[in-house]
């Protein structure tokens, strides 16, 4: 848009932690991301909640974390299985890393309504 | 085998100034530069130094002999020269562990950096480096939280944090104080910061700042869905009121508080860090007068010696400069006590100013804090630089668009998330940076206002204290 120098409204947006502020993503946009995870090796893990709770520490997991996990395509598969099962929740994916028991990656993939 | 007692003035050299000793993995080792008076030899220097920081008076006096003063006396080890300096020298010296009080940082700066600095036969000195040993590590409290603790306690996963000092700095009352906490974290920051000197003065009393900005907290985190955070400074005139504002931000349920390290002094730190252990606090650090010690690049303390200090006194944030804003810093040096700051080992590096194997066990790290005339522009080498374990801190930089605090604040959280989005996807951040903000510019009118805003902004000034290259 053109530079305009008068003085816009912000408005505030509930948003859902990281990339939060991003337009969503596309489905190469998100296989990028699971890439990285991946070449990171962290492991994969799904969670989905729905959106009432989603300040709540803890998720619900879908099925467990993907240990070990390096196919792109299994990942992709889960979290369309996830976003199936749970149609209204928010569908976050997590890179998870053991060695510093923290989360390297984590952002939602599909928003609940 | 005992000794006999002769009166008088001997040279160190022949006392503290050991070529054969090898340094026990036990010892607290420190690397010194020195920069003798004319004509002094360097290792008479360079023995006065660890007599005088360690065991040694200037007489020889009687009542040494009634202790075996060579289990105690500090010793230079090795002297090396400084590259591209032919008046100064690298002393190594070795401190036996017995010499420190367990756990106590004021105790090891007493010693080393006390009456040594106004030692006659010196012109300069400066402590460039320390390796604590493990054994003296395991004795400090360190980081009440760490890194990881507090990504859990913030929610705040994958991306370097995002802050922003409130401005102006000295005047405002406490709830248009509290309006501005407000509206930074409205427009997507995580966490706004109480300006240093901002403790409890006529215009805004701790008390009253403190309520406000609880409640912008609080406000803001309501609207946003997203976990917030505002640094209160509890740094005060005495330990009791420097407790007394902390808990008070307990009970006001807010998740960090903030103090200034090294004018507040490292006893109070490190009470400070112990208390917010124990009340489950995160404890954000400010550096004021650091560059009063640190700046000169032979007299002093190098920085990385304030940061390893401050790791093993305690503190979850530190500031460590910007490499590109408008304060000092060169970009290696940085990285090399970001190191000392995060990782749990940190091997020798010159190359990076870091004189000796660091083990830091098992101390939790300490998120390096970027601040200090950074914008928009700079977010591409800042995530590069400084990758996600940082709170990147845009002042002017938030509060100075066009549109006010929030739409500054949210013109950030887009570059930031931006370059995340571009470095994950295997993207060469600095390089393509501009391509990655204006790419981004398209989906945030905030963002396009902010740079340009920014454009023609630049602190290129060479720095003062650079490494000593080879």
């Amino acid at each position: 848009m053109p530079f305009n120098s008068t003085v816009g409204d912000y408005q505030t947006v509930a948003t859902l932690e990281t990339f939060g502020f991003l337009p969503p993503f596309t489905q190469d946009e998100i296989y990028d991301q699971i890439a990285y995870i991946i070449a990171q090796g962290w492991s994969p893990l799904v969670e989905h909640v729905h959106p009432s709770r989603s300040m709540v520490t803890y998720w619900s997991y879908w099925k467990l974390p993907f240990f070990g996990e390096k196919d792109l395509g299994v990942i992709v598969n889960e979290l369309e299985a996830c976003h199936r099962a749970y149609p209204d929740h928010h569908v976050r994916l997590v890179g998870y890393d053991a060695y510093t028991q923290s989360q390297g990656a984590c952002f939602v993939v599909f928003e609940g309504r | 085998m005992s000794k006999k007692y002769d009166a008088g003035v001997k040279e160190y050299r022949d006392t503290y100034w050991t070529p054969d000793y090898v340094p026990l993995d036990t010892d607290l080792l420190a690397c010194f530069k020195c920069t003798g008076q004319e004509g002094v030899p360097k290792e008479e220097v360079a023995a006065a130094v660890a007599a005088e920081s360690s065991t040694g008076t200037w007489s020889t006096v009687w009542s040494e002999l009634l202790t075996d003063l060579d289990f105690y006396k500090g010793r230079c080890y090795r002297i090396e020269d400084v590259p591209g300096d032919k008046e100064s020298f690298y002393a190594f010296i070795a401190y036996p562990l017995d010499l420190f009080e367990e756990g106590s940082i004021t105790n090891v700066l007493t010693s080393l950096v006390g009456n040594v600095f106004g030692f006659k036969a010196l012109r300069h000195l400066r402590l460039e480096d320390i390796r604590f040993p493990i054994a003296f590590i395991k004795t400090c409290g360190g980081p009440p939280n760490g890194i990881v603790v507090e990504r859990d306690r913030m929610n705040k996963y994958g991306r370097p944090l995002l802050g922003c000092t409130i401005k102006p700095k000295l005047g405002l009352s406490g709830k248009n104080y509290g309006r501005v906490v407000y509206e930074c974290l409205r427009g997507g920051l995580d966490f706004t910061k109480d300006d240093e000197n901002i403790n409890s003065q006529p215009f805004q009393r701790w008390q009253n700042r403190f309520e406000f900005v609880a409640e912008a907290v609080r406000t803001s985190q309501e609207e946003t869905g997203e976990k917030k955070g505002h640094y209160l400074n509890c740094t005060a005139n005495t330990p009791e009121e420097m407790y007394e504002r902390a808990e008070f931000a307990k009970e006001l349920g807010q998740p960090i508080i903030m103090h200034d390290y090294i004018t507040g002094g490292f006893t109070a730190n490190t009470g400070l860090a112990k208390w917010c252990r124990k009340n489950g606090m995160l404890l954000h650090i400010h550096r004021a007068m650091h560059a009063v010690i640190d700046r000169h690049p032979k007299h002093g303390i190098h920085f990385r010696v304030l940061a390893k200090c401050l790791r093993l006194s305690g503190g979850d944030q530190l500031h460590t400069g910007t490499v590109v804003g408008k304060l000092e810093g060169d970009r290696q040096t940085t990285l090399g006590y970001i190191d000392q700051l995060r990782e749990s080992f940190v091997p020798e590096d010159r190359s990076r100013g870091n004189f000796f194997d660091q083990d830091w066990g098992s101390m939790p790290g300490v998120f390096a804090v970027a601040s200090g005339g950074i914008h928009v522009w700079h977010m591409p080498a800042l995530v590069a630089i400084f990758g996600d374990d940082s709170v990147l801190q845009f002042g002017g930089g938030t509060h100075g668009h066009p549109w006010g605090s929030a739409a500054g604040a949210a013109a950030n959280r887009v570059a930031l998330e931006a370059c995340v989005k571009a470095r994950n996807a295997g993207r060469e951040i600095e390089r393509e940076g501009r391509d990655i903000l204006t790419e981004a510019a398209k989906h945030s009118p905030e963002l396009a206002i902010a740079l340009e805003t920014w454009k023609e902004i630049k602190f290129e000034f060479d720095t003062v204290d650079k490494l000593d290259v080879h």
